[in-house]
C-alpha cells in the first residue's frame, strides 16, 4: 500500500492555492473599497470637529424631528408589511389558483420600479387634487406632504421583502404539517400559531429586518411624497441630503452615522437571535 | 366504526381522480387500498379523512352521512406518507398536540395529557424518546411517533398513507407486525394505502385493488390471489 501514497491529492472541489489567494484578495479589496471605507468615512466626517459638536448637531430640533419621523414611519410600515407579507405568502403557497405566477410578479413589482416612480404614483393617486385625496384633505387627514403619504410610499417600496423571504420557505415545507394539525382537530388560527408561524419564524425575522432597514433608509419615494418640509415631513435620509446641500457636513454626517448605527443595531439583533437560538435553528433545518 | 363509500367521484379540474366507486368497510377491519400511483387510492383515503371533498357521492360513518363533516369533526387518526411530524416540537409535544388542541371544556388536564402520552410511547415501544426532536429520530421511529400522535386523539378510525413507503426493507417487515398489533389491540377500523402487493396481502383482512380511479376488485387476500377478477389484477399481484 505504502508505495502508492502520493500526498498531492486534494479534494476535487478545491482550487489551486494561487487562485485561492487571488480570489480572497479580490473579495477583500471590493469589501474594503465599497463597504468599509465609505462607512469609516461617514463616521470620520461626523466626528471631525469632535464628539460634542456632532452630538450638539443631533440635538437640533430639525434632526430630532427627522429621527422621530423615521422611527415612526418604520414602526407603522414594518409591522403592517409583516402582516401583509405573511398573508400573501400564505395565500400563494397554501392554495392553488389561476394567475398565481402573475400575483408573484406583481408582488415583486416594487423591486423593479424606481422608488421615484412609486412616489409619483402615490401623489397621482392621493394628491389633494384627486378624488380620494380631496376627501382625505376635507376630513383633515391629507395624505401627500404628510405622514400617511410617507408611510404609504415606504410600505409600497418595502412590500416585497417579507413575502419574498417567506414564499420559498413555505413552498419547501409544503402543507403536510398543517394538514396533520387539521386531522388532529386544531382550528385554523391555532394551526397558524402553533405550526405555520414557528416553522417560518426565521425567514419572517430576516424579511422583517430587511424591510425595516429599507423602510428607514428609503429616499426616492419619500422625497416625492413628503414635500421635504423641515421638521415636519423630512425623514432622516431627506434631512441628511438637505444638510449636506447646505454644506453643514458635520450635521449631515452625524445624522448619517445615526442611520448607519440603526442598521448595525438591526444586524446585531439578527446575529444575537441566531446565536441564541442556534439549536432550534439547526433542528428545523436538518429535518 | 363501519365505513360506507357510496358512489364517490372526484374531479381535479377536468381530470377524474376517482370514477364513481363504492365500498363497504366493516367495523374493526384492516383494509388495504392497493394500486399503482395515479390509481386514486390516496385521493380516496384523503376523502375519508376529510382532507378532500368528493365531487359527488356520499361517505357514511356508522349509518350517518359524514360527507360534509369537517376534518376536525371526523376524528380520523391520519398518518401521512412522510409522517409530517411537527419539526419544531419534541416527540412529547407532537403526540400531545391533538389533546392540547381540544376546546377548553373537553381538554384533559396537563397531568392527564402527560399520562396518556407516556402510555402511547409505551404502546409504540419507544418510552425514552419524549424529549427528542423529529430530526433526531430514525425513519422507523418517526413512523411510530406519527402513529402515536394519530392515536392520541382517540380516533374513530385510523387512516395511513403509504405508512411503510419511506422505510428500508428490514424495518418495514418489523413495523408491519407493529401496525397489526396496534390494530388488534385497539380494534380500530384501519385503512392504509400501499403500492406494494406483498404488504397488502400479508397485512390486510380486506384488499381493495384500484387502477385509474376505479376499484378493480375487493376481497380477502387469498381470494384475490386465487381468483383475480380482471387481467389488471392478475398482472399487478403477480408483479
Amino acid at each position: 500500500m505504502s508505495d502508492i501514497a502520493p500526498t498531492t491529492f486534494r479534494p476535487a472541489t478545491d482550487e489551486a492555492p494561487l487562485f485561492r489567494v487571488v480570489l480572497t484578495l479580490v473579495v477583500l479589496t471590493v469589501l474594503v473599497l465599497l463597504l468599509f471605507a465609505p462607512l469609516v468615512a461617514v463616521f470620520y466626517e461626523a466626528l471631525r470637529e469632535g464628539l460634542v459638536t456632532a452630538v450638539v448637531s443631533l440635538a437640533e430640533p430639525e434632526a430630532l424631528a427627522a429621527i422621530r419621523l423615521t422611527l415612526t414611519v418604520a414602526a407603522i410600515a414594518v409591522p403592517l408589511n409583516a402582516v401583509f407579507g405573511v398573508a400573501a405568502a400564505w395565500f400563494i403557497t397554501k392554495y392553488d389558483f389561476r394567475g398565481k405566477a402573475f400575483l408573484i410578479t406583481l408582488i415583486d413589482l416594487p423591486f423593479s420600479v424606481s422608488p421615484v416612480v412609486v412616489g409619483l404614483c402615490v401623489v397621482l393617486t392621493f394628491g389633494a387634487n384627486t378624488w380620494i385625496g380631496s376627501i382625505m384633505v376635507d376630513a383633515g387627514y391629507p395624505v401627500v406632504f404628510a405622514l400617511p403619504g410617507i408611510v404609504l410610499a415606504s410600505m409600497i417600496v418595502t412590500f416585497p421583502f417579507v413575502a419574498r423571504e417567506l414564499i420559498p420557505v413555505m413552498i419547501e415545507q409544503g402543507r403536510a404539517e398543517e394538514e396533520a394539525a387539521l386531522t388532529l382537530g386544531a382550528s385554523g388560527w391555532r394551526i397558524f400559531r402553533t405550526v405555520t408561524l414557528p416553522n417560518i419564524r426565521w425567514a419572517l425575522l430576516y424579511g422583517v429586518l430587511l424591510c425595516n432597514a429599507r423602510a428607514m433608509g428609503e429616499f426616492g419615494a419619500v422625497a416625492v411624497v413628503s414635500g421635504k418640509i423641515r421638521g415636519q415631513t423630512a425623514t432622516m435620509p431627506i434631512t441628511i441630503e438637505m444638510l449636506y446641500n447646505e454644506y453643514l457636513s458635520v450635521a449631515a454626517f452625524a445624522l448619517a452615522a445615526v442611520l448607519a448605527l440603526l442598521a448595525f443595531l438591526t444586524l446585531g439583533l439578527k446575529t444575537f437571535l441566531e446565536i441564541r437560538h442556534a439549536d432550534a435553528l439547526a433542528a428545523s433545518r436538518r429535518h | 366504526m363501519q365505513i360506507e363509500i357510496d358512489e364517490i367521484s372526484k374531479l381535479f379540474g377536468t381530470t377524474a381522480a376517482l370514477n364513481p366507486v363504492s365500498l363497504a368497510i366493516p367495523s374493526g377491519a384492516l383494509v388495504a387500498l392497493l394500486g399503482p400511483s395515479g390509481s386514486g387510492k390516496t385521493t380516496l383515503l384523503r376523502i375519508l379523512g376529510g382532507l378532500e371533498f368528493p365531487t359527488s357521492g356520499r361517505v357514511v360513518f356508522d349509518g350517518q352521512d359524514a360527507t360534509g363533516l369537517s376534518v376536525q369533526d371526523r376524528r380520523a387518526g391520519f398518518v401521512f406518507q412522510s409522517y409530517a411530524l411537527f419539526r419544531h416540537m419534541t416527540v412529547f409535544d407532537n403526540i400531545a398536540y391533538g389533546l392540547n388542541a381540544r376546546p377548553r371544556a373537553s381538554r384533559p388536564t396537563k397531568a392527564e395529557i402527560a399520562r396518556r402520552v407516556t402510555k402511547l410511547l409505551d404502546l409504540i415501544q419507544l418510552p425514552e424518546i419524549g424529549a427528542r426532536y423529529p430530526s433526531q429520530l430514525s425513519g422507523g421511529q418517526r413512523q411510530r411517533v406519527a402513529l402515536a400522535r394519530a392515536l392520541a386523539i382517540e380516533p374513530r378510525m385510523l387512516l395511513l398513507d403509504e405508512p411503510f413507503g419511506a422505510l428500508d426493507a428490514k424495518v418495514r417487515k418489523e413495523l408491519r407486525q407493529g401496525l397489526r398489533d396496534i390494530h388488534d389491540s385497539t380494534g380500530l377500523t384501519t385503512v392504509f394505502v400501499t403500492h406494494d402487493q406483498e404488504e397488502a396481502m400479508e397485512l390486510a383482512d380486506l384488499v381493495v385493488v384500484m387502477s385509474m380511479g376505479r376499484i378493480e376488485q375487493i376481497g380477502k387476500p387469498q381470494d384475490i390471489r386465487a381468483r383475480p377478477a380482471t387481467p389488471f389484477v392478475r398482472e399487478f399481484i403477480s408483479a
